[in-house]
């Protein structure tokens, strides 16, 4: 990462900075419009929800440019964090003890860097949905320049394009689960961008670790 | 429908005949087009665009008589003409008229989320209704013969009516109305396909046409527009009319098993969340714990 001091002088620690912050709730206010008009797309139990957010018509030709929105907020995101999200191979003790996470048996839990893969999962998940979702739903966006010849684009489109959101969602109601309610703190780092460091060695030792290292060689 | 159940058949101890027995025979209406008398004079063509209140766009020319590729939003009927070589070797010149099929199971219908935006009538005609349309052209994906088009004006879909405001006050559809030949027929559902078969079998024992037949496809529960075919095992021959048409495989499995399993996906991920919480709640930092000094806890 860069070379940011991450150690903040009021003794905190910053967990995200501003271009983290931005990039994140670009990607989560279009996600929630997105999540919105899709439902009310989904089901007639839903359908009230595009009226009330302008009118079905406005949701429909709305809803294809908040994608694009998204689309660049999630290459923005794979800019950033990319490289922070590969899959190491001590990942796999932590999954091993996923079960004492979900239990918060936190001290049986393999230590975290920066991101736990937990995080990896969602990040990549969301990044490879939202290639299909894009993909799909540049297909269904303008059906009427999709020649009869390659009706099947349109067809898989189709099954596609919901079976991708429904992924997210199960991944968008975690995350939100876990950011708001779940993890005191959470939510404040991805707002004003900084944790306690006791919330840093907890959640993310080997993270913290690193940051109380770099600063002794910075000193 | 609602008269259905007081309509008498027989009445016991009465003599004379029974008043109003069918009056009443079916409500199923029915578009017969017999390809094997079609001249190919688009009248059909214009009379559509006439009582609809479309004007001539500008066609195409594509070395043939066609007047463009397919139907438009504002272009409902087509004359698909199409040579056809024989196994004989001798030539024959295709004519079928292409328009919305009005299918007893519409696929348009039910690929389209916005409510009210298609209906199907009693009496078997599928309509679209503009004023609730949301412009989203799932129904162009839903249908199996190529038939909604969307309207770059209007940002809507459109296509044939079955002349249902004709139909409705007791006239036959425009295009029938036009046509000079009497290839196009218009009645109940029984009597027009009693005609077809009719006139298959004329085709059949009279006129040197052995696979003659009518196209009535039962993939989509049958079609209130029928066709009698030269050859109704090769159905493509007349400008791609499919061979089985059915709503599409990925439109039934999107609105069947994957929108019932997705919402029993998402209520249960939401309870699930919650009950977490309720068992074992947030996870706890203690905030006066001593920070670590780069060793593990």
């Amino acid at each position: 990462m860069s070379s940011e001091p991450y150690l903040l002088p009021n003794g905190r620690v910053l967990r995200y900075n501003f271009h983290e912050r931005l990039i994140h709730w670009l990607a989560g206010l279009s996600y929630v419009y997105l999540l919105l008009t899709g439902l009310a797309f989904w089901s007639p139990w839903l359908f009230w929800i595009a009226v009330v957010l302008g009118g079905a018509t406005t949701s429909r030709e709305l809803h294809p440019w908040f994608g694009v929105v998204f689309a660049i907020a999630v290459a923005l995101m794979y800019r950033t964090w990319g490289g922070q999200m590969k899959e190491e191979p001590e990942d796999k003790a932590w999954w091993g003890a996923i079960g004492h996470y979900i239990r918060n048996e936190d001290s049986q839990v393999p230590s975290a860097s920066r991101f736990n893969p937990g995080q990896k999962l969602l990040f990549w998940g969301f990044f490879w949905n939202c290639f299909a979702l894009l993909l799909s739903g540049l297909v269904l966006w303008l059906p009427q320049y999709i020649p009869w010849s390659l009706r099947f684009l349109r067809l898989l489109a189709v099954i596609v394009h919901p079976i991708a959101a429904l992924l997210t969602i199960g991944l968008f109601i975690i995350h939100v689960y876990m950011g708001t309610a779940m993890e005191r703190g959470a939510f404040g780092s991805v707002i004003r961008g900084d944790v306690s460091r006791a919330w840093a060695d907890h959640h993310h030792h080997d993270w913290f670790k690193q940051i109380l290292r770099d600063s002794e060689t910075r000193k | 429908m609602s008269q259905s159940s007081t309509e008498i058949v027989r009445i016991s101890g009465h003599s004379g005949s029974v008043p109003g027995a069918g009056l009443n025979r079916e409500y199923q209406v029915c578009k017969l087009v017999d390809t094997t008398t079609c001249i190919g004079c688009k009248a059909c063509e214009v009379a559509c665009l006439e009582w609809n209140g479309y004007t001539f766009t500008e066609t195409t020319f594509d070395n043939s008589y066609q007047t463009m590729p397919e139907t438009s939003w504002n272009y409902w009927n087509l004359i698909k003409f199409n040579e056809h070589e024989r196994e004989d070797g001798s030539l024959m010149l295709l004519m079928r008229k292409d328009q919305c099929m009005h299918c007893e199971d519409p696929g348009c219908l039910a690929a389209c989320p916005a409510e009210g935006a298609i209906v199907q009538f009693a009496n078997g005609i599928v309509d679209f209704q503009e004023a609730n349309c949301i412009g989203c052209g799932y129904c162009i994906s839903g249908c199996p013969f190529n038939i909604p088009k969307f309207s770059p004006e209007a940002r809507k879909v459109f296509k044939c009516t079955l002349c249902n405001d004709r139909v409705s006050q007791g006239l036959e559809p425009a295009c029938i109305k036009a046509c000079p030949t009497g290839c196009l027929h218009f009645g109940t559902k029984s009597d027009m396909s009693e005609l077809a078969e009719t006139r298959a079998s004329q085709l059949r024992e009279h006129s040197g046409f052995p696979d003659a037949g009518v196209y009535d496809p039962a993939g989509v529960g049958g079609t209130h527009v029928i066709y009698v075919l030269h050859d109704a095992k090769n159905p493509e021959a007349y400008g791609g009319l499919p061979r089985n048409p059915t709503i599409p495989v990925t439109v039934q499995l999107w609105k069947h098993p994957l929108k019932w399993l997705g919402n029993l996906a998402i209520i249960g991920g939401l309870v699930g969340v919650f009950v977490h919480y309720l068992r074992f709640g947030p996870k706890e930092v203690v905030e006066d714990e001593p920070v670590t000094k780069g060793e593990k806890r």
